[in-house]
């Protein structure tokens, strides 16, 4: 350590600033955590009118769908009655809203049991296979980003770049039937399809496996390119000139202080893609038959079980608004910029 | 200045490609792709039927060429109901900013990204039932906040500068300043946006045709063709195989484009690589 780095904390020249912007400002932080609750209640609100709205104005009556088109008008209108289509469409929506608020998700039309039964069932396949994916993904994206930044302009920064294009360009479920023609029909080490269930976790995960990879590949690309360009843009920041300029090697300057800051950016793409893999498996679910999340609203869709598509979607659009509100949450820990605002 | 000029040719070579036979599949096709010939099915590729037959008989060559301007379409149209509407309204909010309405379109923007965008796209197609134009106004919703938010960041930017209050104190108006001065200077934004945009309306009009919700048969799609092909996976691999090659050319391709356009037209990146 060279004599004039030493300082303590007495003789730091701006006192005031030093606590105001390295500090963690309890105060402000509970302000802004407020502020973003707000927003995003807000958002909640606003999301559930409009997909009470987009499901009121779908042609064909939930009713008339389950009885056929040799119903009477009066057992249409007994089972209206009974699935609580009745009332004026403001004590519809205020059913189905303070509904959700109570934990109570309305009762699914096909399967006769309620909704939050169902979503329960399907999130233990949705949930483990979002995470499998998403740590497929990271276990990836890390390395190979870190790879490709470390050699800028290098023949393996090339290569690594055109791999994830290719890798983004891919259609996750063609690249699925892929995996299946190879692994499952060509080397049969795995099945093509179905879900045997949490009693046997190898198989559950086995069952897993090509699913997670179908869906990692497109998000481990999207996450190499992010991570590349955010370690790229600590490396030109100062303070990695300091580290060298302190004697730390190369390699040591990018573990030790650009990675870190690297992270920043990298883990509001993870959080983003957790929630788009909730969702966005719907086709890959289709693809290898798992009865999770995605299938049920796909199924729901199909058979015109309104209340399941509606309240799944909610769910949904809810996670997303959830891991975008954390994701602000964690930033404004981490710079103190942004509480300001 | 052109650190990547290799793969801006690659994409546009390959983009070019792609709508070109789309437009010849206009005019000519070497087969009839609505003829069934069940006589003639699942055929090796030959000098007739260059990648060989379906297994309804028909030739995969036109298949791909005729698939290729039905995604196209889809997603140029798409794009284009993005545009037309999410980028007069980001003008809109950069010009009143900080006012009721900029807030609210801004918001409203933020729903929208909030919302599954393939589960909202099935839902609508599900509902007003498959067809192509349904297609594209499930993909093009989604379209809309990504303009509005690209044109209203590029715009507030130019909102800054020195020529802009010149032309306020020459008494222009709020939109005539957005019409003449601010839309030309963003429309680099725009045009990488939209070539980004076209990619992903290509994969997600070939999601939704792959699970049914395309456009109709018989107009073939890349989609369906894959659909169809997956029962026949375990004999005819190439009947899969062709279509998704297809698709990730051409995404790859306009993603290729549209980061080379980047680096070119962005004048702080291309500063940086110097």
């Amino acid at each position: 350590m060279p004599p004039f780095g030493r300082s303590s904390r007495k003789d730091t020249p701006f006192p005031a600033f030093r606590t105001r912007e390295t500090g963690f400002n309890l105060g402000a932080m509970l302000r802004y955590a407020l502020h973003r609750l707000f927003s995003l209640t807000l958002s909640l609100m606003g999301a559930s009118v409009v997909i009470f709205l987009v499901i009121e104005v779908i042609p064909g009556d939930s009713a008339t769908f389950m009885l056929g088109l040799n119903a009477t008008p009066e057992t249409v209108a007994a089972l209206r009655e009974d699935l609580g289509l009745g009332g004026s469409l403001w004590e519809r929506y205020w059913a189905w809203a303070s509904g959700m608020v109570r934990g109570d998700f309305g009762t699914s039309y096909t399967y006769r049991v309620p909704v939050s039964d169902l979503v329960l069932d399907r999130l233990w396949v949705s949930l483990p296979l979002a995470l499998y994916a998403l740590s497929l993904s990271a276990l990836i994206a890390f390395p190979v980003g870190l790879v490709a930044a470390a050699g800028r302009g290098t023949a393996a920064d090339y290569g690594i770049m055109g791999a994830t294009q290719l890798g983004i360009a891919v259609p996750n479920f063609w690249f699925a039937m892929l995996l299946v023609l190879i692994f499952a029909v060509n080397l049969q080490w795995f099945s093509a399809g179905g879900f045997p269930g949490w009693e046997h976790p190898g198989a559950a995960m086995k069952a897993l496996t090509l699913p997670a990879i179908a869906l990692a590949l497109p998000q481990a690309s999207i996450l190499a390119r992010v991570m590349r360009s955010a370690v790229l843009e600590t490396l030109d920041q100062d303070y990695i000139r300091t580290a060298r300029a302190r004697g730390l090697s190369h390699r040591q300057a990018v573990l030790r202080h650009a990675l870190r800051n690297a992270l920043i950016p990298v883990l509001t793409i993870i959080g983003l893609q957790f929630s788009f893999l909730l969702a966005g498996a719907i086709i890959i679910e289709n693809v290898f038959f798992l009865p999770g999340l995605g299938r049920l609203i796909f199924q729901g869709i199909t058979q015109r079980d309104l209340v399941v598509v509606e309240s799944v979607t909610m769910l949904l659009v809810f996670a997303v608004i959830l891991v975008t509100f954390l994701v602000d949450l964690a930033y404004a820990a981490v710079d103190p910029r942004i509480r300001q605002t | 200045m052109r650190r990547f000029p290799l793969a801006l040719w690659i994409g546009v070579a390959l983009s070019a490609l792609f709508l070109i036979t789309a437009l010849l599949s206009l005019v000519w096709v070497p087969h009839d792709v609505t003829r069934l010939v069940i006589a003639g099915r699942l055929q090796p590729a030959s000098t007739t039927f260059p990648l060989g037959t379906d297994q309804f008989g028909r030739d995969i060559l036109s298949m791909l060429m005729v698939g290729a301007r039905t995604s196209i379409a889809v997603a140029l149209v798409a794009v284009g109901i993005g545009m037309l509407i999410g980028v007069p309204l980001g003008l809109a909010a950069a010009a009143l900013r900080g006012s009721l309405p900029d807030e609210i379109i801004m918001r409203g923007n933020d729903l929208i990204f909030a919302f599954p965008s393939l589960v909202i796209a099935i839902l609508i197609t599900a509902v007003f039932g498959p067809s192509a134009v349904n297609a594209i106004l499930a993909i093009g919703i989604f379209n809309i906040p990504v303009f509005a938010r690209v044109a209203r960041g590029g715009a507030l930017g130019v909102w800054t500068l020195d020529y802009i209050l010149a032309a306020r104190t020459a008494g222009k108006g709020r939109v005539r300043i957005s019409a003449e001065h601010i839309l030309p200077n963003i429309a680099n934004l725009l045009i990488v946006q939209a070539t980004i945009q076209f990619s992903l309306g290509i994969l997600a009009e070939a999601a939704l045709s792959y699970v049914g919700l395309g456009a109709r048969p018989p107009t073939p799609s890349w989609g369906r063709m894959l659909a169809e092909a997956q029962t026949m996976i375990y004999t005819h691999p190439m009947l899969a195989l062709l279509p998704g090659g297809a698709i990730m050319l051409m995404v790859l391709g306009l993603n290729l484009m549209g980061d080379g356009l980047r680096d070119l037209l962005d004048p702080r990146i291309r500063r940086a690589r110097q």
